[in-house]
């Protein structure tokens, strides 16, 4: 079965569609008129980059650039995850913890992923490892962010009792661990909830579009429940080394809070 | 066993020596914004100062921070509450010093939502004695209290620290009180403690 390509100006159609919502949203005076063009430019440029990118990737196929593009993208879900919150711990740790923690469960689960389950020839294949790795990277940075948020949040708001439990003889790794629980459970929720409504509430976009190359929905099946696996494990494992971290971050070596280590919130 | 303070500083305190027999209350006043509570806070080791303190011969740095802690305990002006009910919080049933204090049994299973400020007050310093310290750093303990009330918790808490010979730090405001609880009084100048007559 062939795909059908989509010509440019057929993509045209659909961008007037979208520059009719931006006119219909500005006469109501919803004032996202021009974020919604804004976006969708980006949206064109960004895709039409990433598939150049791809195309001579995919060409090269060598290790070495499919590790260069790893990089880029983890330091860059690294960036996202420090931007995301609101108190963040300073001095380069807020990206640190939340690269790390990304590296450590992100990559992992790929290498293994790839490896042992899929195993193409050679295995860092760049059509299997890259939207791979993507998937993965974009749904760990959403759990990484959130719990790292849950946990900055919750420690600046209730320091007071953290350090009242602190006063009571409790160890730092009780005095937080309320928090710590928290954090980590917010970590995981998205993709328990995806898992949970995959199929009956939403198909899946990597399904769907899987089935619009191609292929048969019985194989895009088995790769969407590969991907929401090792999505779940990513950001699972990511959520908790994050929260780990950062929570043993804001004690110090005689167990004091410290929340000197933490951003005020700006704005 | 004593309590001894050896050139700590913190804020604007500088260099400050001081040793607290076991059973002795030393007050000390100040007014508010002079550091008071923060001197507390340091000699608990809940924040960085320079000094060091020691409980009988031990170094507070050979005992672990939360042990610490638990042997030389803070009991700060504002009690915090995170459990649902106020038993939760104790280390132990505390039946006699409640019933001292003015409460009744129940008053273990009663919602931490619906405690008064001077309930608070008075269950955080049974709270405290139920974890069994050695020394005890009091934070304006009866700022939230009656007459009656600061009465019974006077009485109750200085029979516990003879019983347990502890030596305390107490921070207060009220000058009577002082006399009437304290062995030594410290007001807080400056840089410095100077004894009050």
């Amino acid at each position: 079965m062939n795909v059908i390509d989509l010509a440019w100006w057929e993509l045209a159609i659909a961008a007037s569609m979208v520059v009719a919502l931006a006119i219909t949203s500005t006469l109501a005076r919803l004032n996202v008129g021009k974020p919604i063009l804004v976006a969708a430019a980006r949206t064109v440029i960004q895709l039409s980059l990433i598939g150049l990118v791809l195309e001579a990737l995919f060409a090269v196929g060598s290790f070495h650039w499919v590790a260069l593009m790893a990089t880029v993208m983890l330091l860059v879900a690294g960036r996202e995850v420090m931007a995301r919150q609101k108190h963040r711990l300073t001095g380069g740790w807020a990206f640190g913890i939340g690269t790390v923690s990304m590296f450590i469960s992100g990559f992992s689960v790929t290498v293994l992923t790839l490896t042992v389950v899929i195993g193409p020839d050679p295995w860092y294949t760049p059509q299997y490892a890259i939207p791979l790795l993507g998937m993965l990277l974009g749904n760990t940075m959403t759990g990484v962010s959130l719990s790292l948020d849950r946990l900055t949040e919750a420690v600046w708001r209730q320091r007071a009792v953290i350090e009242n439990r602190l006063m009571l003889g409790q160890s730092w790794q009780d005095a937080i661990g309320d928090f710590r629980r928290e954090a980590m459970r917010a970590g995981m929720m998205p993709m328990i909830n995806s898992m949970a409504a995959a199929g009956i509430v939403s198909l899946p976009g990597m399904m769907t579009g899987q089935i619009l190359g191609g292929s048969p929905p019985s194989v895009a099946v088995k790769y969407q429940i590969l991907v929401m696996f090792t999505i779940t494990v990513g950001s699972g494992f990511g959520s908790m080394a994050a929260v780990s971290a950062g929570s043993r971050r804001l004690f110090d070596e005689r167990e004091r809070l410290r929340i000197d280590r933490l951003s005020a919130a700006k704005g | 066993m004593a309590l001894t303070i050896k050139a700590l500083s913190i804020g604007a305190l500088k260099d400050i020596h001081l040793v607290v027999e076991p059973g002795e209350i030393v007050c000390l006043s100040g007014e508010s914004g002079s550091g008071k509570s923060r001197f507390l806070r340091a000699i608990a080791d809940l924040e960085p100062h320079e000094g060091e303190v020691y409980l009988g011969e031990r170094n507070r740095l050979d005992f672990q921070a939360h042990d610490w802690r638990h042997r030389v305990m803070l009991v700060p002006a504002e009690s915090q509450w995170w459990a649902d009910t106020a038993g939760e919080h104790f280390c132990k049933p505390m039946p006699k010093a409640l019933a001292a204090l003015g409460f009744g049994d129940e008053a273990m299973d009663w919602s931490v939502a619906r405690l008064s400020s001077g309930e608070k007050q008075r269950l955080a310093a049974a709270r405290a004695l139920s974890c069994a310290p050695e020394a005890l750093l009091l934070d304006e303990p009866t700022a939230n209290l009656d007459d009656e009330n600061t009465e019974q918790f006077e009485r109750w808490v200085r029979q516990e620290i003879a019983a347990a010979a502890m030596p305390v730090i107490w921070v207060a405001h009220d000058e009577v009180q002082m006399k009437r609880v304290g062995n030594r009084h410290f007001r807080i100048k400056g840089d410095h403690l100077e004894p009050a007559t």
